[in-house]
């Protein structure tokens, strides 16, 4: 008796049919998949309200059959804040890169974090700015050479890549921030679990969560797809360590 | 709310119509002269099962706000002129996605820094707006407590009504003052409902976007014509200005808000006087009110401008007046002691009669 | 036995299939689709086990697997 082959990977169904616009090899296409994945999993499409912002990922809305809000630069955290306050029930969360989160918006993620806002952050850090042609990003390595940092980023000139994980698991409102990477099997499982955690922590009301994902940028990085993920498991790793930061046991209370 | 008389400053009358007119969600930055807003929500939305925020900055604010005006939510955040500044970016967003907000400018002095005194130097910012693109925010303009309460009443309806957001020019003076006011709901302004388009939660239905992006061919044109029909519309049926001892006048003042309040004084004195003036009295300073101006143009020779800035709404009254008529200015840009007294703008209007005044729109 | 299934018209070569494939199972064709993309193509199907790494490391969704 022949057995008929099941299905057993597919696109996720909260997600649309549309094709990626991304370039070959980007992970943003890993990543949206995998909170696809999770809101399947959780079985939240109905409730979930996503906060798209400016950067490759700002056509997110195109990929995600949920609710979704365009925010300006560096913004989507005050949108989140605003939307979970008027909407307590729904899960919200937000998909920021570099520029968005390090650079023009540090001061709203660290503000919304600090008060323990209960949504999801999904930070996409490919050390570098991918949407206006590779840009020196806060989260480029020293030594590395962008379009705005040809020289290689040097400390006395550009200071340091910044480490966001550790800065918000710092602060008290942060329940759940981990990083992770998608640039081979088994990193991406733990992402994957990373993110879905983050979600549920979200469900259970335990306050912020952020999850951070190392990620392939081949076209600006000047790398094929294949070498970029070797780059980040040989120079992007060590300086940004893989793993859990934090993980608050019980939601806090007076 | 029920309907009763009380004494209070202007900024706590635009928190209290707030809550009256159905505004649940405050989102602001403390900056002077308008703090007591901010601190009148914190204590009284949570009682009304509200949600006040105080949010790390004027630009945080701005961004809540449209967070929570895309769930369909009545929103408000309220600043002056430095604060809004900063929330052009947002204002522009807001204006490009069709949402409607209240945004109160309690108004200091600039530039710059400048100073905590009441001025109309943002004029220009709230009615040609600071944000980019093609777009237009309504600006009301009270000159009263009772009207600061009312037009706050009226701001969330308009903007329900445009689905845009609406600015309340007010000014120091106006919110720091206390008078008598009737806490009236006033006459309601129908607006569409907004299930259509709100962010709730995509439930037994797609999922829907809120967004200002249009890449597409012709989209972006297309949209921002859309965008251009509600300003003409606003245009023709919500022009609103004020007509004061407005019978045959030699000479019109034309001033707004707490100019306007003071021109009133000077203008009934100068009636008494036997002198033929009168004032009009802008409501809206967007949409402005072009046409009235280019009536009274016709018959009148001379317009004489109040503000307290440098010279901004007199462009608008040359606008309206075209070539018709002459258009004097009279401005104190405001810093400490530069209020003018009802005497000072009375000695203007018999300056402007006796031709001793140079007019601004003769090039 | 277990397959998959590769959509030519959504492969952009990245090739990211092929690294972490273990068995051999995928390779580049040779001919190429709408986009200009030589797409990649499931070879040697009896290796297959039905793992799913190249799946999963697909960042276009491209892929399908059955077991």
């Amino acid at each position: 008796m022949a057995e008929i082959a099941r299905k057993v990977f597919s696109k996720p169904k909260s997600m649309k049919d549309k094709p990626f616009h991304f370039c070959p090899g980007c992970h943003h296409g890993i990543v949206h998949r995998l909170v696809g994945e999770a809101i399947d999993t959780l079985g939240i499409r109905e409730k979930t309200i996503g906060v798209a912002s400016v950067g490759c990922s700002v056509f997110l809305y195109d990929y995600f059959d949920v609710d979704v809000l365009e925010a300006p630069h560096g913004r989507a955290p005050a949108e989140a804040t605003a939307i979970k306050r008027v909407l307590p029930d729904s899960v919200v969360f937000i998909y920021q890169g570099d520029g968005d989160l390090a650079a023009i918006g540090t001061a709203e993620i660290i503000h919304a974090a600090n008060r323990g806002e209960n949504f999801t952050v999904i930070f996409i850090n490919n050390a570098n700015y991918g949407m206006t042609g590779g840009q020196m990003a806060p989260t480029t390595l020293l030594g590395m050479k962008t379009a705005t940092s040809p020289y290689g980023r040097d400390f006395r000139r550009e200071g340091y890549p910044i480490k966001m994980s550790e800065i918000i698991a710092q602060l008290e409102g942060s329940a759940f921030v981990a990083r992770g990477a998608v640039n081979k099997p088994a990193n991406l499982n733990k992402t994957k679990k990373y993110i879905l955690k983050a979600f549920e922590y979200q469900i259970k009301g335990m306050g912020f969560s952020f999850v951070e994902v190392l990620s392939a940028c081949p076209t600006d990085w000047g790398m094929t797809p294949v070498e970029a993920c070797e780059f980040i498991e040989r120079e992007m790793i060590p300086y940004y360590p893989l793993g859990i930061l934090k993980e608050k046991k019980v939601p806090d209370h007076l | 709310m029920e309907e009763k008389k009380i004494f209070e400053k202007g900024n706590i009358a635009i928190a209290m119509a707030a809550i009256a007119a159905g505004c649940k969600y405050y989102f602001g930055y403390p900056i002077t002269p308008q703090s007591d807003i901010p601190e009148y929500l914190s204590r009284e939305l949570p009682r009304v099962g509200g949600v006040f925020l105080q949010s790390e900055s004027e630009v945080a604010a701005i961004n809540m706000l449209l967070g929570a005006a895309a769930t369909g939510a009545r929103v408000m955040t309220s600043s002056s002129g430095p604060g809004i500044s900063l929330m052009q970016e947002g204002i522009s967003y807001m204006a490009g996605d069709e949402l409607p907000a209240v945004i109160v400018n309690v108004s200091r002095s600039g530039p710059g820094l400048g100073g905590i005194s009441p001025s109309q130097g943002d004029y220009f910012q709230a009615t040609r707006g600071g944000g980019h693109g093609d777009y237009r925010t309504m600006v009301l303009a009270p000159h009263s407590v009772q009207e600061m309460w009312d037009f706050t009443i009226m701001a969330f309806d308009l903007a329900d009504k445009y689905r845009n957001p609406v600015i309340i020019l007010a000014d120091g003076m106006l919110g720091q003052m206390k008078e008598p006011f009737v806490t009236r709901m006033p006459e309601p302004i129908p607006y569409p409902p907004k299930d259509s388009w709100a962010l709730t939660g995509a439930k037994g239905r797609p999922g829907r976007v809120i967004k200002s992006l249009y890449l597409g061919h012709l989209e972006l044109e297309k949209h921002v014509w859309k965008l251009n029909e509600k300003y003409e519309r606003m245009k023709k049926e919500d022009t609103r200005w004020e007509e004061y001892m407005l019978d045959d006048p030699e000479i019109v003042v034309v001033a707004f808000g707490s100019a306007a309040r003071i021109a009133k004084t000077a203008v009934k004195v100068a009636r008494q006087e036997g002198y033929r003036v009168g004032l009009l009295r802008p409501i809206t300073l967007f949409p402005y009110p072009y046409k009235r101006i280019r009536e009274l143009s016709e018959k009148v020779e001379k317009f004489l401008t109040v503000e307290l800035n440098a010279g901004q709404m007199v462009e608008d009254v040359m606008i309206g007046v075209g070539a018709r008529s002459k258009v004097y200015f009279y401005g104190r840009p405001n810093g400490v002691g530069s209020l003018p007294t009802p005497e000072e703008i009375y000695n203007e209007i018999i300056k402007t009669l006796k031709n001793e005044k140079v007019p601004v729109n003769e090039f | 036995m277990p397959y998959i299934v590769i959509n030519p018209e959504l492969c952009k070569e990245c090739e990211l299939c092929i690294k972490y494939c273990p068995y051999d199972c995928i390779k580049i064709g040779d001919e190429i689709n709408s986009k200009g993309y030589r797409f990649a193509i499931f070879v040697n199907p009896e290796k297959c086990p039905g793992c799913a790494l190249c799946a999963m490391m697909c960042p276009e969704m491209a892929i399908e697997v059955y077991k």
